[in-house]
């Protein structure tokens, strides 16, 4: 025993001396060409930079942007009844915070960052009413939290059906009802700005996925016609742009269809963005179901499984857990290809940012306002992209993705 | 091996019928008729059997719509968007709306038998309105997200004469200018309103029925004050800036070619890149259609530095479009365009068009219905131009209030001023 034990102190290692001037010589300064270009490039950064702040701090004209903020949220959504959009989030927030404190791990990872970007904010100068929901979300969300965290057994069932009720109730909440004056019908043709490239996007992820899969499937299948039916889906989905798609589904669909029938607008658009995407989620499932090893699915046929069993319990897990990376890509990518249904006539944020652009008011403004007015729209867009693309990396962490 | 793959199949029968389940109900909820084809068919016969009975039994009420004439003119509508659906011509509503007409002269206190076009925009309660919703000064969302600008009142005069309300309307926002007419001959929209060109293809092989120009726009040129340039014919070997791919890049070779000069046209991509070439002086001059150099001047770090020369190289009329088909209701979108030209030649104004009921002038009674029938041949009440003036006022108000000195385009009225002050603006008699 004695001969394994070796003193701690003799494996610690050496004490480096890191300071700036070190780090700095060593890795900016060692030799004269390296001084030289990092002088330059020193130089280049800080004059893009001092322009660049420069610009957003005294030349740039954010007033469109302030003006406009109820547009960018909720497009031409009537003001009267701005109040079931906030109720939609506060529901929301209310099941995150829930979630959080019941399951732990990237729900509550989420719910911190959704409490976190409340707080934020409510803290901007928007109007007092503003504000104060803002404080309000956070507030339930942070209850939920702490309701979920004292209460699991109590509130994990009725979490679990709220989650499940949430679509219908916000839908139902946010459209209204011709009928009903207590709630009354919104047109869909009103909807707009982050809401409605929020609505198409988790409408577009949560139909499209399951989709995806079946296509996947049906392409390894060894039926005929199945088979064939899905590669011929796939590959007719995948040869066209998404915009030929939406116009097709916009300005040829009443072509084709009986004259008194109507579909939606929006109905129109989410089922083309839908078939869009589940073409190219399929593939990225393929892939996955061609990374599980034949010896799995035998596996499980000596267990007696039969083929259902077998890939829903032992083939699809494995398949999907190895192509996250790529399906959360193809959802990042519809999110942002949500901003093409602007040129099909519906104003989300995309489409609020062009008729924010061409308001009269703005017009003597020198250059317009299109910069600031997409950088605005674009950070938003970062924001989330950035944000889906950080719960995928913490579900790879979670679920072993590469390690195991 | 098939029973096998049976639960993949049954799964994926089970969510195409969802989804088509869910397509199915979607336009459930949508239609305003909400009348089954078979119905509608059934009724049809019996409804054309009775229509000239029910006509003359109608109340005199513009308005009022008894169960026959609703039956009726949704059968009228079914065959009609058959036809238009068909890329027909639309005979069969013409040939409709030829029959109302027939039994409307016979009994003339009855309510002119509405265009089934128009009886479909009453079913709705709305009228729809393709605009552009990114073009200043014609049609873009204010803060509060209305549709504001020119080509929108123009609208809403519509909706204000069929419904004596002008908020009655649903904006739908067109920004490609490639799918507009499409959206027209789908009948997703009633009335295209978004700076359109009148031409003589789109009025014949597009299948579009245009009302009066609203905007007589044209081709202009913006130099640099310094330059003291006034006429085309001085600027023979300039630069000049324009964008690539339009009617403005011919018109503007054309229009040299027919003075024999030469000139060295810089193509951009888009306007915006026309436009800061010409600013950063890589042209002399920038060429685009008037009323869009307006706006671009008054953007210009120094307006006051560039001048729009007075000439016009080509003609743009922007008019309103309806679908090809609908007489009446073409007749009726025509009508208020040129009603709302007619109340600016009486001075009537969306304030004072009240102290005018106790008017003497048999042009002015006639023309807010204080007498005769003028609304009755278009399907809307008499006094239709009352309710359009007190929605959006007449031309000049509403040219004053998009375009004009209050605002930052300050257009002079040009070519768009009444004919008696020059311009090109002249309605036909109300009578």
């Amino acid at each position: 025993m004695s001969t394994t034990e070796v003193s701690p102190t003799a494996l610690k290692p050496p004490q480096s001396s890191v300071n700036v001037v070190t780090l700095l010589r060593q890795n900016l300064f060692n030799g004269w060409i390296n001084s030289l270009i990092t002088v330059v490039l020193g130089w280049l950064v800080i004059t893009v930079l001092y322009q660049v702040v420069n610009w957003v701090f005294t030349d740039a004209t954010w007033a469109p942007i302030v003006t406009n903020l109820r547009l960018f949220w909720v497009g031409r959504y009537p003001e009267t009844v701005l109040w079931r959009v906030q109720a939609c989030l506060a529901l929301v927030l209310l099941l995150f915070g829930l979630s959080g404190g019941l399951w732990g791990g990237v729900v509550r990872a989420v719910a911190s960052g959704l409490a976190a970007l409340m707080v934020l904010l409510a803290l901007l100068p928007f109007g007092g009413g503003m504000r104060l929901y803002l404080a309000g979300t956070a507030l339930l969300l942070g209850a939920g939290f702490v309701g979920g965290l004292r209460f699991p057994r109590l509130l994990r069932w009725p979490t679990i059906m709220l989650w499940l009720l949430s679509p219908l109730i916000v839908i139902l909440l946010i459209r209204g009802f011709v009928t009903w004056s207590v709630i009354p019908f919104v047109d869909t043709g009103l909807w707009g700005g982050l809401l409605l490239t929020i609505f198409l996007a988790v409408v577009g992820i949560v139909a499209s996925f399951p989709l995806g899969v079946l296509l996947a499937l049906g392409r390894r299948s060894k039926l005929p016609v199945v088979k064939g039916f899905c590669v011929a889906y796939i590959e007719l989905i995948r040869g066209v742009p998404l915009i030929t798609v939406l116009f097709m589904a916009m300005l040829m669909l009443p072509l084709f269809l009986p004259p008194h029938v109507r579909v939606d607008n929006l109905v129109r658009v989410l089922v083309a963005i839908t078939l869009f995407s589940a073409a190219y989620l399929a593939e990225n499932v393929r892939g996955g179901l061609q990374s599980v090893p034949n010896g799995q699915v035998e596996a499980a046929r000596a267990l007696g499984l039969n083929v259902f069993q077998s890939t829903v319990l032992i083939v699809l897990p494995q398949a999907l857990r190895a192509v996250i990376p790529a399906i959360v890509g193809q959802f990042i990518s519809l999110f942002k290809d949500t901003s093409l249904v602007s040129l099909v006539g519906l104003t989300e944020l995309f489409g609020i940012a062009r008729g924010v652009i061409e308001q009269p008011e703005w017009i003597t403004v020198t250059g317009g306002v299109q910069r600031e007015v997409l950088i605005f729209v674009g950070l938003i867009y970062w924001i989330f992209c950035f944000s889906m693309a950080q719960i995928s990396r913490r579900i790879e962490t979670r679920l072993g993705v590469g390690t195991r | 091996m098939k029973l096998k793959q049976s639960p993949l199949l049954v799964a994926m029968l089970v969510l195409a019928l969802v989804l088509s389940a869910c397509a199915g109900s979607a336009p459930a909820g949508e239609t305003s008729t909400g009348a089954g084809a078979a119905s509608v068919a059934a009724a049809s016969q019996a409804a054309v059997n009775s229509a000239p009975l029910a006509a003359s039994t109608a109340a005199s009420t513009a308005t009022a719509s008894t169960a026959a004439s609703v039956a009726a003119s949704e059968a009228a509508s079914t065959a009609a968007s058959a036809s238009a659906a068909a890329g027909g011509t639309g005979q069969a509503s013409a040939a409709a709306s030829t029959a109302a007409a027939a039994s409307g002269s016979a009994a003339p206190v009855t309510p002119a038998s509405a265009g089934e076009y128009l009886q479909t925009i009453r079913n709705r309660g709305r009228l729809v309105c393709g605009f552009h919703g990114g073009f200043a000064g014609f049609g873009t969302l204010d803060q509060s997200g209305n549709a504001v600008g020119f080509d929108v009142d123009i609208c809403k005069a519509v909706a204000a004469a069929i419904f004596g309300d002008a908020t009655k309307i649903e904006f739908r926002p067109l920004p490609s200018a490639a799918t507009r007419f499409t959206a027209v001959q789908t009948r997703e929209i009633d009335i295209l309103s978004r700076n359109t060109t009148w031409t003589i293809s789109r009025d014949t092989s597009v299948g579009m029925d245009f009302a009066p120009t609203t905007f007589y726009d044209g081709q202009g040129m913006m130099v640099r004050t310094a330059e003291n340039l006034t006429r085309l014919e001085d600027m023979g070997g300039a630069t000049i800036c324009v964008q690539s791919g339009t009617t403005t890049e011919l018109n503007l070779t054309d229009a040299f070619r027919a003075l024999n000069l030469e000139i060295s046209p810089v193509v951009f991509d888009t306007q915006d890149a026309a436009t800061s070439a010409y600013a950063e002086g890589r042209c002399d001059g920038l060429t685009t259609d008037k009323s869009q150099l307006a706006s671009i001047r008054v953007g210009l770090p120094n307006p006051d530095e560039h001048v729009i020369m007075d000439v016009t190289m080509s003609k743009e009329p922007l008019t309103p479009a309806v679908l090809q088909g609908d007489p009446q209701w073409h007749d009726l979108v025509a009508w208020v365009v040129y009603g709302l030209i007619t109340a600016e030649e009486l001075g009537i104004t969306q304030e004072n068009v009240d102290t005018f009921s106790a008017s003497q002038d048999p042009n002015v009674r006639r023309f807010l219905g204080l007498e005769g029938e003028l609304g009755q041949g278009l399907g809307v009440e008499n006094n239709f131009m009352v309710n359009v003036i007190k929605g959006v006022g007449n031309y000049g108000e509403i040219y004053n209030r998009h375009l004009g000195p209050e605002t930052p385009f300050n257009l002079p009225r040009g070519q768009n001023a009444l004919y008696r002050d020059g311009g090109l603006l002249y309605a036909p008699p109300f009578r």
